[in-house]
């Protein structure tokens, strides 16, 4: 239970961030961290005590296996998670070459 | 034990990135999560998610720096300093609230339901010939995950060709044109 708590922690710090800051890499930094403790969670919930890595091997029975099903998922959504933080930054680079600056309160002309 | 220090590590290491002025600094503290992450994966044992979580870092890490480099944002006094902490912070008080109601219901840590997976688990080798089981799901049990995956990757990488293209040839002929 208290490493759902430290979990849910780091999900919040980065929320703290994406709320707060006004430098749009910090806000990047702050998603990414909160993709980051979502993962973790995810795998949290499928281990189990003493459980094996969820690989067969040959001549045994493994029956304590880890739940291969989250760590399956998680999979997927690190890569989609890279494929997000790339588009972010890319749009950041941008915004930068137009405007000169990070900070989203200059950011207000609406054409350019 | 080891698994509470690491993420203690990657609490202090994110409150790091998110708070140190120079962003070149707060894209190595993202680094330091992100390693630690992959620990953990290790740690709990996941050592396919360990390996992507490291190459996916260093991807990561190349992007950010390439964002971030010889661009440093000058030190800005802000207004309302004392009014947005505050809303922030009863935010994301309230979201713990709920996140902690949500908690309780789940399953103890170390106790998983495992109701999904147990015919993977039973079937998994006989029927895929796969001797990973998460290759297994990934690759034949949820095919079609994975190929959304890779429809999200593609429009993700059409998504930056679009955005960081220099305006082209065709701008020129047509300013031509009109002349």
């Amino acid at each position: 239970m208290s490493l759902y708590l430290l979990c849910l922690t780091l999900f919040c710090v980065g929320l703290y961030g994406v709320l707060r800051k006004r430098n749009i890499v910090k806000i990047i930094i702050g998603i990414g961290i909160m993709e980051y403790s979502m993962n973790l969670f995810f795998v949290l919930l499928g281990y189990r005590y003493h459980g094996r890595t969820p690989i067969d091997a040959q001549n045994q029975n493994i029956l304590n296996m880890v739940d291969p099903l989250p760590q399956a998922l998680v999979m997927t959504s690190i890569v989609i998670g890279l494929a997000a933080t790339a588009l972010l930054i890319s749009i950041a680079i941008r915004i930068y070459e137009k405007y000169g600056t990070f900070d989203i309160t200059k950011i207000k002309r609406l054409k350019g | 034990m080891e698994l509470h220090l690491l993420l203690l590590f990657m609490i202090f290491a994110a409150i790091v990135a998110i708070e140190v002025k120079d962003l070149l600094s707060s894209v190595v503290g993202v680094g330091a999560v992100g390693f630690a992450l992959c620990l953990a994966f290790l740690i709990l044992k996941a050592p396919d998610l360990a390996i992507t979580q490291l190459v996916v870092e260093i991807l990561c890490l190349i992007i950010l720096i390439r964002a971030t480099i010889n661009k440093d944002l000058p030190l800005v006094i802000e207004g309302r300093w004392f009014f947005n902490t505050i809303s922030t912070l009863a935010f994301v008080v309230v979201f713990l609230f709920f996140a902690w109601a949500a908690i309780k219901e789940l399953p103890a840590f170390g106790n998983p339901l495992m109701s999904v997976v147990k015919k993977y688990l039973a079937e998994g080798t006989s029927r895929t010939g796969a001797v990973n089981i998460v290759s297994a799901v990934v690759l034949d049990f949820r095919a079609y995950d994975t190929l959304g995956e890779v429809t999200v990757l593609f429009s993700a990488v059409l998504g930056i060709m679009a955005v960081l293209r220099r305006p082209g040839r065709k701008k020129i002929e047509d300013k031509d044109n009109v002349r």
